[in-house]
């Protein structure tokens, strides 16, 4: 079975690229270029979802992580006019080295504090470029030119491109982190979220195990940042604001936490859902001060009804239909997959162990 | 084993098909979108479907607007002003007989969600133009993109100089009088009004505020500026800034500040009695807003005051006329459009500007021709355009994108703006002078329409 398994998530990968492909020369370039940006979405929440959804850490600021792999891209590009292959790696290194560094300060934290040091890293990077306007552009950010190569002729669409470029970086993203979900490194993180002491018990380094956690994380959102940079051209503070870490939160806790291909299914509805309810709103003639709003409605709603009809997220969703109508249980396999995510012990939670301790002693 | 094998497959051809779905329903909508545009050459009438975007009987253009967030208010009433206006137009024979079908946006003023507006609009709406994009930071997002795939940019609203790169924008123009050049004519006003006094600014830390005190430094002596104090949008305690100010001894207050801040400027002033004259950007010489805006964060603070009151006395400028000229003809015109096609939204100097600007599209198409193609609409305003309801010429030619060139000065005065002198005209250089605006400025015409 573990000989099997990379075999099959390559093919896997390779039956989307194959897809996404057919699709993107379907489509029109619109559709493409919302492909780019579903791509770039996909990798920030995978990013998110390990985090999360394997290592039971939160994080509210992620969408730094994705402005230091933007930011990176974008500087090694304008001025070492490195390709962005090149831009990429390096954007992968420097988050790495930023995850690390804040992995270093969540591994002594958990449960709301956590929350509150990264929610504080979210909302202080979109105050470094404008304090610093002559590297990072200051408010107006920087400019990042990408083309199309020459190899594909020369009226291949850009968008197209952009598509592709995306949903390879993000496809062999997912089939890494895959892979490591179910190595030795990925079993350490659910036996830390699940319980840090019986895993500190088993001769496991809890707090490394948290620190991999957020530099694997850190990555991936940094790529993300990356992909982000070449598809929409810029690189600019208004991009990373607290309502991007909070939208890929919300994408992975809806896709399904701690389900990979839940990330696609969280990107596909914050991607397109949007756009979608504001072409039905115009479409029937609403004033624009209520067809303005009505997009922000209708997400809300959609949340609402995914978390009330599959509290799992929408990967939960989808297990359950199939074991309802296909009859087949997935419950032989379920310990690869993740259980109801109980992420961190809440607040009240771990007052109440407090006073227990104290009881007894 | 085999069995859950099969199922990983049997789960991997569901997503697909799903994916292939999702995929197929949002395909569908763009194929009917786009099918009128490549079907019609009409045989009984001339017009045809001369561009992308236009057919014989309408013309599609596209705009990102803050309709949501922290931009909205005030500046959420512009699309829907210069959508009332052309409804106006449509409902008078449109351009040539076509219909000016407007499809604005909503970006929430963040640079990425503009990105991906505007290749909605242009890539899969097939707009033909993308007509006043509001926003500096939000429309720098997609400049290069609208005039990489040449799509006529045109009438941006933001005073940002960036517009003006003919070279490198070919497509795009701007339409407000750029801050640099506003910051001139302000300057000007208060180094020959308040000689020798102490002088302050206040300005947003960006391109507004920084091109605005440009302009300011180039006609206010040095020796005269005893402080200059910045802010960022997101910190709303302006204390620091206003202590520094008074503890300068500053008599007279420049702000090259949104509506909010200046309100927060003039209340915070107030508080630590600190009285100088304000002299402030045209961006809030929309009284109406500005005594709102005092009005609202008095009373979140516990204080009761009278907005009208307050912004009595404030010096500004305007590049269009203002709603208290009742007897404009301009005012009366756009007014009479409000309240046909626009009545919800507030009668203010945000429905002024946004039906003005519509004016100025509307003069442009008519310019570009009957069957006009993108570079027709593009060659059409670098030929000039005629003045419209601004106080000054365009700068328009094919070596200059700027919009609007001149201002009058006004002082602020129960709710509405009393002009000060005559319509003063420059350029961004330093060099540049400020001249007495000579030409007469033209009367709205009896049709509301501009003729062809």
């Amino acid at each position: 079975m573990t000989m099997r398994t990379l075999p099959r998530r390559l093919a896997l990968a390779v039956i989307v690229a194959i897809i996404v492909a057919v699709v993107s020369v379907k489509l029109n370039a619109f559709r493409d270029y919302q492909i780019a940006e579903i791509a770039m979405y996909v990798t920030a929440v995978a990013a998110l979802t390990v985090l999360t959804g394997f290592s039971g850490q939160i994080s509210l600021g992620h969408g730094a992580f994705m402005a230091v792999g933007a930011y990176a891209t974008a500087l090694v590009m304008l001025h070492l006019n490195w390709p962005f292959y090149a831009a990429l790696v390096v954007a992968a290194a420097v988050t790495a080295a930023a995850g690390a560094v804040v992995g270093l300060a969540a591994a002594r934290l958990r449960g709301p504090y956590l929350a509150g040091a990264t929610l504080m890293f979210g909302v202080a990077i979109t105050a470094v470029a404008p304090a610093f306007p002559g590297v990072f552009g200051g408010d107006q950010g920087l400019n990042v030119t990408f083309t199309t190569p020459g190899f594909v002729g020369a009226n291949f669409p850009l968008t197209r491109w952009q598509a592709w470029v995306s949903s390879v970086v993000a496809l062999v993203v997912l089939v890494l982190l895959a892979n490591l979900q179910y190595s030795r490194i990925g079993r350490n993180w659910r036996a830390v979220r699940d319980d840090d002491v019986a895993a500190e018990l088993d001769g496991i380094n809890v707090a490394a195990a948290r620190i991999r956690a957020f530099v694997v994380s850190a990555t991936c959102a940094g790529i993300a940042g990356a992909l982000l940079a070449i598809v929409t051209g810029l690189v600019a503070p208004g991009a990373f604001t607290l309502t991007l870490s909070i939208a890929l939160l919300t994408a992975a806790v809806i896709g399904g936490l701690g389900s990979l291909p839940g990330a696609l299914w969280g990107s596909l509805l914050i991607v397109l859902v949007p756009v979608y309810v504001t072409d039905v709103a115009t479409s029937h003639g609403l004033s624009s001060s209520v067809g303005a709003n009505i997009p922000i409605v209708a997400y809300g709603v959609v949340l609402i009804l995914v978390m009330l009809v599959f509290p799992q997220g929408i990967q939960g969703g989808l297990r359950w239909v199939f074991t309802t109508f296909f009859g087949t249980d997935l419950k032989s396999r379920t310990w690869r997959e993740a259980p109801a995510p109980h992420v961190t012990p809440s607040a009240d939670e771990e007052a109440a162990s407090q006073h227990q301790k104290e009881g007894t002693s | 084993m085999k069995r859950s094998q099969r199922l990983r497959w049997q789960a991997t051809a569901f997503m697909t098909v799903t994916a292939l779905a999702v995929a197929a329903c949002s395909s569908s909508s763009s194929s009917s979108s786009s099918a009128p545009s490549s079907g019609s050459s009409s045989s009984s009438s001339a017009l045809t479907a001369s561009a992308p975007g236009i057919t014989a009987t309408t013309i599609t253009i596209g705009s990102h607007q803050p309709l949501t967030g922290p931009a909205a208010p005030g500046y959420s009433e512009i699309a829907p002003a210069s959508a009332a206006y052309f409804a106006y137009v449509n409902a008078h024979g449109g351009v040539y007989g076509r219909n000016i079908v407007y499809k604005y946006l909503n970006d929430a003023y963040d640079p990425t969600t503009t990105a991906s507006v505007v290749r909605q609009l242009v890539l899969q709406d097939s707009v033909y133009a993308i007509f006043n994009g509001l926003g500096t930071p939000t429309h720098l997002a997609v400049v290069s993109f609208l005039n990489s795939q040449k799509v006529p940019d045109v009438f941006v609203a933001s005073g940002c100089g960036c517009w003006d790169q003919p070279t490198l924008y070919p497509d795009t123009f701007g339409y407000q009088l750029d801050y640099v050049s506003e910051g001139k004519i302000l300057g000007q006003y208060v180094a020959q009004h308040f000689k020798g006094k102490k002088v302050g600014y206040f300005y947003q830390d960006d391109e507004f505020g920084q091109d605005g005190v440009k302009g300011l430094d180039y006609e206010i002596p040095a020796s005269q500026v005893v402080s200059k104090q910045s802010y960022v949008v997101t910190n709303t305690n302006v204390a620091p800034q206003v202590a520094a100010l008074r503890a300068a001894g500053a008599q007279v207050v420049v702000a090259f500040s949104i509506p909010a801040f200046t309100a927060l400027l003039k209340l915070t002033s107030l508080k630590l009695g600190f009285t100088p004259v304000l002299a402030v950007s045209d961006v809030n010489s929309d009284v109406y807003t500005l005594d709102g805006l005092l009005e609202a964060f008095a009373k979140s603070a516990g204080a009761k005051v009278v907005g009208s009151q307050l912004t009595n006395g404030i010096i500004t400028d305007s590049y269009l006329p203002t709603i208290a000229q009742a007897s404009n003809s301009w005012t009366t015109l756009f007014k009479m459009v409000h309240d046909q096609y626009d009545a919800k939204e507030p009668w203010d100097g945000n429905a002024y500007y946004g039906e003005a600007v519509a004016y100025l599209f509307v003069s442009a198409m008519f310019k570009a021709g009957r069957n006009p193609t993108r570079a027709d609409l593009v060659s059409a305003i670098n030929g000039g355009l005629p003045q419209g309801a601004s106080v000054a010429p365009y700068a328009y030619s094919s070596a200059n994108h700027d919009g609007i060139t001149g201002a009058f000065m006004a002082v602020m005065m129960n709710g509405g703006l009393v002009q000060q002198g005559s319509v003063l005209t420059t350029d961004p250089s330093q060099t540049g002078a400020i001249t007495t605006y000579t030409g007469t400025e033209a009367s709205a015409p009896a049709s509301g329409i501009p003729s062809p």
